[in-house]
């Protein structure tokens, strides 16, 4: 009865706007390319817009690097890594990353915000997760620098020279931040590309690096497209590639480097399972659900993007979260009150709604809260799968936007099983009061990174990805260096 | 009259039972002196495949096993070892070792064995970690075994470069398909019934004699393979290790290293083939209390 009277109530909470304040960050109308310390004109001349995805309004134009400007930051790296880098001592270079953390930290609000304009993220978020991760990254591998030999028991550590990374548009100045702290910390020299539709963050970040004195070409940020990205990754004085992105392109770099000597961590996609048991505390699993797969719009390659729920308590949660997401605010990332803000192009906002097609073509049933989306710019409703299959394509390919799919199992053998029937291996949930059966299903579930009764957590302590398709390596803690250092 | 002696057949091992190639091809790889060693399995890639699927069978029964228990068992496969050191000694000889020689690669294959046995229960404490993380969580990281791996076995030598190859691997808790030494086999089949007979489970451990030139690509394609170890220094074949693996993103190990010596050894050869699995619990965090009261 009582749960009947839930669904009947619409929730119809109306907030004040309560809009982040856009005045104090600094924009440059074009952006160069950061390279060996100057900002240096692209060699083809050409400059591509970045956009805001909430108001498809022009923020910035940025260049478009060519092979011929990667080639010179690859050589500004391998000069500033010979002659430079690798004669500071490591406490000196301790210091420098720490430089870079305090900055970033004093600059903290500019970069939230521009994060939320170029990207599409809710304020919210860029302001209390992104950013101050990404400082916190720093912060911690500043320290690791002087202490490596701690971390490789009985080895020599040295560094791999210059790394070559590629980071994605979801988390664009975290990835910066997760790509560049280890890299620097074992000594290497970076070449960076972030992506294409999210490049503004990383060029401040440029600017912060800059102010720290770190010596010219050390790090250099080079915005372009794919063509950026495979010109770094195949250029032949790389020694480390560092790519998180789509599994499809994952296994493109592998390929291409596979008669190289290059060292490569990927980063890629996942399908993740996020299990409610029977004797989980329901309204906070339902908080854990609308966290795994709402959080970032669903662009988050670790999203809980396949919903399992014990049959016994299915009927009661799936009205439980569809009642919650009803409440959940979508609109202008910068309102400090909305939950669900843009999505971050229209190429993947056209991505989404293909899937969504897909499901409702493969006679899945499909709930969207009754809610009003903004009429300009790229958003879209969070959306509930139910009855789908095993083998449904939203059920195994990544959508990588606020699309869940709930399936329901009896046993926990079962539950075990179905997580675990995908070529994906990131991340996985488990809701359940019962600490033996948390580290029953947290050791069988191939998944890199396990949330009991929480998801979406991150720290710069704590080492993230995946088995399988998910990609290999781990970024973050001590198990995060091993991407950048050569063992004697 | 003297006694006419048995000859053996040689045979593969897979899922713990020893078949002959379902192909029923051979090959007579010679010896130094131009001796056939035998009538040798030419494995096929269906041995290959049906040597995956047992691997994977094998799989979780043994990555679960107690970690003790993982090292008895490769302490146990020393001992089997030591007590056929002669036969060892023997077939190293007739494949062209000189007998000191050929006595040193036993012993220090029966060491390696040691070596790695002890690690079996140690590593997770050396290489696991507790993260201290700034929210209210409990955050650890643990390494656990990978899957099912690939091993290329060295092929200049017959024993020490497999179970060098080998016994990181499934010390870690993995099982494996293993691409024996196409022209020096012997101790490879002889090893694989050392191993038949030290409790380790079938599946465990399967070896193929035969071409790895013809192996490699169904193994390395196979989408149900995890990672590959390679031993040795050819780089056109480690080219088309890392292409094919791109299929499904296998992890690549290779090592370019001199086995018969001491220090061909160590922890990270094992950690090579584990994945780093974290795990989050939140603390409960209410009330007034610290530990200062």
């Amino acid at each position: 009865m009582a749960r009947k009277e839930i669904n009947k109530s619409k929730v119809t909470w109306d907030y004040s706007p309560a809009m982040e304040s856009s005045s104090h960050i600094n924009l440059k109308k074009k952006y160069d390319l950061y390279i060996d310390g100057k900002w240096v004109k692209p060699s083809s001349g050409k400059y591509f817009d970045t956009i805001n995805p909430a108001n498809k309004e022009k923020l910035s134009e940025v260049a478009h690097a060519n092979d011929k400007d990667v080639d010179k930051a690859v050589k500004a790296a391998r000069k500033s890594y010979k002659g430079v880098w690798s004669k500071t001592t490591p406490a000196e270079r301790s210091k420098y990353i720490y430089r870079i953390a305090r900055l970033m930290q004093e600059r903290a609000r500019e970069f939230a915000v521009i994060e939320t304009l170029d990207a599409g993220k809710v304020i919210r978020e860029s302001r209390d997760v992104d950013v101050p991760l990404a400082c916190n990254h720093f912060f911690y591998y500043a320290g690791w620098a002087d202490k490596l030999e701690y971390a490789f028991p009985n080895r020599k550590v040295e560094p791999l020279g210059v790394a070559g990374q590629i980071t994605p548009w979801n988390f664009p100045l975290l990835m910066a931040a997760w790509k560049i702290a280890p890299a620097l910390a074992a000594g290497n020299t970076v070449v960076l590309k972030p992506a294409e539709t999210t490049p503004l963050t990383a060029l401040k970040l440029a600017e912060v690096i800059h102010d720290a004195g770190l010596p010219p070409g050390v790090v250099n940020i080079l915005t372009g497209f794919g063509d950026t990205g495979a010109a770094i990754v195949d250029h032949d004085d790389v020694d480390k590639i560092a790519f998180t992105g789509s599994t499809g392109v994952g296994k493109i770099i592998q390929n291409a480097i596979s008669g190289t000597d290059k060292k490569a961590t990927l980063e890629l996609g996942g399908k993740s399972a996020n299990i409610i048991l029977e004797d989980a505390p329901l309204d906070q699993a339902v908080e854990g659900i609308v966290n795994g797969i709402f959080f970032n719009q669903g662009h988050v390659c670790c999203a809980g993007s396949r919903l399992f729920v014990q049959e016994s308590v299915a009927e009661k949660v799936i009205e439980k979260l569809k009642h919650r997401i009803s409440s959940l605010v979508i609109g202008d990332p910068m309102d400090k009150n909305t939950d669900i803000g843009a999505i971050n192009s229209k190429e993947q906002l056209d991505t989404i709604d293909k899937y969504i097609k897909i499901g409702l073509a493969e006679g899945a049933t499909m709930y969207q809260p009754d809610c009003v989306l903004p009429k300009t710019g790229y958003f879209c409703k969070p959306t509930l799968f139910m009855d789908v299959a095993q083998s449904s394509r939203i059920v195994q390919e990544e959508i990588f936007g606020p699309v869940l799919t709930i399936q329901t199992f009896r046993t926990v053998d079962e539950a075990i099983q179905k997580a675990n029937n995908t070529p994906f291996g990131l991340a996985a949930g488990i809701w359940t009061d019962k600490g033996s059966r948390i580290f029953n299903l947290a050791s069988k579930l191939n998944a890199g990174v396990i949330w009991a009764n929480t998801y979406n957590k991150f720290d710069p302590t704590s080492p993230f990805g995946g088995y399988k398709e998910s990609g290999y390596g781990r970024e973050g803690g001590l198990h995060g260096l091993s991407a950048y250092v050569k063992l004697k | 009259m003297e006694r006419l002696e048995v000859l053996k057949t040689y045979k593969i091992y897979i899922g713990g039972k020893f078949p002959r190639t379902e192909s029923g091809r051979f090959y007579n790889p010679l010896n130094s002196k131009g001796e056939q060693l035998g009538n040798i399995c030419l494995s096929s890639r269906k041995d290959v495949r049906n040597s995956v699927v047992a691997a994977r069978k094998a799989f979780g029964g043994w990555s679960e096993r107690a970690a003790n228990n993982r090292g008895q068992i490769l302490y146990r496969i020393a001992e089997m070892l030591e007590g056929r050191k002669t036969q060892f000694i023997e077939e190293l000889m007739f494949q062209g070792s000189t007998k000191k020689a050929a006595e040193n690669e036993v012993n220090v294959s029966i060491d390696r064995l040691i070596y790695y046995a002890g690690w079996s229960d140690k590593y997770m404490q050396v290489l696991g970690s507790i993260n201290p993380v700034a929210s209210s969580h409990f955050n650890f990281s643990m390494h656990v075994p990978m899957g099912v791996i690939g091993v290329v076995a060295d092929q200049t030598t017959s024993l020490i470069g497999l179970v060098s190859n080998i016994a990181p691997v499934i010390a870690g808790g993995n099982t494996c398909v293993v691409l024996s030494a196409e022209n020096l086999p012997l101790c490879a089949i002889t090893f694989a019934e050392v191993l038949n007979s030290s409790d380790v489970p079938g599946g465990v451990v399967n070896i193929l004699t035969g071409s790895p030139a013809e192996m490699i690509k169904p193994l390395t394609t196979h989408m149900d393979v995890n990672g590959m170890v390679y031993s040795g220094n050819d780089r056109s074949t480690i080219k088309k290790l890392k292409e094919s693996s791109a299929l499904n993103l296998k992890r690549i190990m290779t090592y370019d290293e001199d086995w018969i010596k001491a220090d061909a050894q160590n922890l990270y050869m094992l950690s090579d083939c584990q994945e780093v699995k974290t795990t989050w619990h939140p603390i409960e965090n209410i009330g007034g209390a610290t530990s200062s009261y």
